[in-house]
């Protein structure tokens, strides 16, 4: 089809006519140049000519119509029977067989055919064209596979100012959700305009959140509940815990009372294993414990004053920061502290004081995190300042196992639901780490730089294959990681399990080693206080004791920074070697 | 007829050979050495099949006619003898 359109206009409308002629070139004006203008001139020198290199692009939308389709089916029956044949019959057919295998016809064709198929058959059975030849060889190159880890997806915080990804929690079954808790936890940086929102993300959809939880302070905790995954309990910067129902909307079921609530911010819950699957408990910095039951939300059920002296006076109080729950284990738990702690108590003690069972001591910073080992629970593992360390519960002086000194903080960390050995910490420069013990001790088994900005929180999905990480401006990674991380390696109960003892025996003998000397000590310090009746060590005033241990650590940090000079310099000279020999090659 | 039965038997005893069945031109099984549900599955499909497979090598050259299909499966290895009236398919487990 072709599209016309004419215009009409009559020849009179257009004015006179035109009538061009030839004739010589005549000059109009005559500007001479002006050389007070020339002063003015200023000679642009870098000039700048921007030019654009990319592709211009224009963004345009299309509603496409909406494509219904319904399902349908059909039931295909037995046919191509003749007609006078009743395939349900069975006389009608086995008649009708006898009387096509009488036929000669039939007969015919299947001699023919006999013999052709026979030959296809001894084919078959004298060589087998599609044999594999060096099957087992594969297996052994997939064990030697590299670790490593990848992103799928990065939830950014909505938000136009930005808030820490401060607790994450994977949706009990099925695990496609991801809840995440949003709060700023710096020190008066709280400003207006911050949202309180936190996000419960569908891990295939980074741009919009699922649903969004609004509580009346941000939220520093969050936990799916492991019976109901319709429920989440919460845990709020002012130290109001509050539930939510996602049949029910984005506001909170019920909030506990603010009079009896935290006074400090809550940082960790967790859900008990009870039968209704309605209680939890929870930890805050102002040094207590307090157990739930959401069904009657508005004051504790129980409630625990982390008092060293065992005297419930909450002035003395530790502040808790984490906290550990094994399902195996109801009756106990264990709390990790603002102060370096670990306080493991028992629940179902008569008295108050008997709660607090005994005291771990060994960090320097507040405890992170805080986990018992998922196939040995005996053995726990800790976070905190610049270290992570498993314990084992019998010796109470000094973790089993540690890592060495990191330059950045770590600030969360966790087992691997399904490799007894393996852990994973989160630092302060934005890293993870990934441990095997079994396989090295000194080095994490796989660093991966996930973000600028240091990362908060983290968590393992059930099956162990997918990790989220919160980082400080509110971006939560979601990563997974190769399948020698998350499948039970062959004897590795077995070696872990080895592992564990050793080192707890070894520790045992340390401490008993330790004992004996300390005894030596005593005594021989009383004997010599009898024999010349003054302690030199006495007399020293604390002023000087001060500087002397301020010397000795200048002293300490001088060496140490002489080390890492001397180590580059050597490290830039092996460099410098390499290139000359490179030079040579060439 | 005997000599009919004993090349079927023959075929059948094999190595390898699951199973023997002769389909008719309209697809209706007229031996077998199956059980009835899976020799209808058999023959329904595999007749079809063979139709289009010979529709095709026609096609492609009208000269040209099948005389043997072989269809290689994860299990066993299916072969169909096609003729103008019957089919005779031979189930083998190859690797047996």
């Amino acid at each position: 089809m072709e599209i016309v359109y004419v215009y009409t206009k009559k020849r009179s409308e257009f004015g006179r006519q035109c009538n061009f002629s030839d004739r010589p070139a005549e000059l109009h004006v005559d500007i001479l140049p002006d050389p007070s203008l020339a002063d003015n001139f200023i000679e642009r020198d870098p000039c700048d000519v921007p030019t654009q290199c990319t592709q211009e692009m224009s963004e345009h939308e299309v509603n496409t119509e909406r494509f219904s389709s319904e399902s349908r089916g059909i039931n295909h029956v037995e046919g191509g029977w003749p007609k006078d044949v009743n395939s349900q019959e069975m006389e009608q057919t086995i008649r009708f067989r006898k009387k096509v295998e009488k036929d000669e016809h039939y007969i015919n064709t299947i001699m023919h055919l006999g013999s052709l198929m026979e030959h296809c058959i001894k084919q078959n059975n004298a060589i087998d064209i599609y044999e594999e030849y060096f099957d087992g060889e594969e297996v052994a190159e997939e064990a030697e596979e590299q670790p490593s880890a990848k992103t799928i997806n990065v939830f950014r915080d909505p938000n136009p100012v930005k808030r820490t990804a401060t607790s994450l929690s994977w949706h009990p079954d099925g695990s496609h959700k991801l809840a995440v808790a949003y709060s700023s936890l710096e020190f008066q940086r709280t400003t207006q305009d911050m949202s309180y929102d936190s996000y419960i993300w569908d891990i295939k959809n980074p741009n919009k959140p699922e649903m969004t939880l609004k509580p009346v302070s941000p939220l520093v905790c969050l936990e799916y509940n492991p019976k109901d995954s319709h429920i989440l309990i919460g845990g709020s910067y002012n130290g109001q815990l509050a539930y939510w129902d996602t049949r029910k909307g984005s506001l909170p079921v019920e909030m506990s009372t603010i009079e009896h609530s935290h006074r400090d911010p809550v940082y960790k819950v967790i859900w008990l294993q009870s039968k209704t699957g309605t209680d939890a408990f929870s930890a805050s910095t102002d040094g207590q414990v307090l157990w739930w039951d959401i069904r009657k939300f508005t004051e504790p059920t129980e409630r625990l004053v982390l008092d060293p002296s065992k005297k419930g006076n909450l002035e003395n109080a530790l502040g808790a920061i984490s906290l550990e729950f094994e399902t195996t284990m109801p009756t106990k738990f264990m709390v990790g502290t603002e102060q370096g702690l670990v306080v493991s108590c028992n629940r179902k003690a008569k008295t108050p004081a008997e709660k607090i069972v005994c005291t771990y001591s060994g960090h320097h910073g507040p405890i992170y995190a805080l986990q018992r080992n998922p196939f040995f629970p005996k053995n726990f593992l800790t976070v905190a300042d610049w270290t992570a360390r498993i314990w084992s519960e019998d010796i109470k002086e000094s973790s089993i196992m540690w890592t060495k000194y990191h330059t950045a903080n770590l600030l969360d960390g966790c087992w691997s639901p399904v490799r007894p050995s393996v852990f994973f910490t989160v630092k302060m420069d934005g890293t993870l780490d990934v441990w095997d013990f079994l396989f090295k001790q000194n080095d994490p088994t796989l660093t991966l730089k996930i973000c600028d900005e240091a990362l908060y929180s983290m968590r393992v999905q059930d099956n162990g294959r997918f990790i989220g990480c919160g980082s400080q401006l509110g971006t939560a990674t979601l990563l997974e990681i190769s399948s020698g991380l998350c499948t039970l390696q062959r004897n590795e109960k077995a070696l872990a399990t080895a592992m564990f003892e050793r080192e707890t025996k070894r520790e045992k003998i340390l401490e008993a080693r330790h004992r004996e000397m300390r005894l030596k000590e005593r005594s021989r310090s009383e004997q010599s206080k009898e024999d010349d009746g003054k302690d030199v060590d006495g007399e020293e005033s604390s002023e000087d004791m001060v500087a002397r241990a301020e010397k000795e650590f200048f002293e300490t940090v001088r060496a140490e920074q002489k080390k890492k000079e001397k180590q580059a310099a050597l490290e830039k000279e092996r460099e410098k070697e390499k290139d000359v020999c490179d030079e040579k090659d060439i | 007829m005997a000599e009919v039965e004993e090349t079927l038997k023959r075929i059948q005893t094999h190595k390898g050979v699951i199973g023997t069945i002769v389909v008719n031109a309209e697809g209706i099984p007229i031996r077998t050495t199956l059980d009835n549900s899976t020799t209808v599955q058999y023959a329904g499909l595999l007749h079809q099949l063979t139709i289009k497979a010979r529709s095709t090598v026609r096609d492609i050259d009208p000269q040209n006619d099948l005389t043997f299909l072989r269809i290689r499966s994860k299990k066993h290895e299916i072969m169909v003898a096609p003729d103008k009236e019957y089919l005779l398919i031979v189930i083998q487990n190859p690797s047996e």
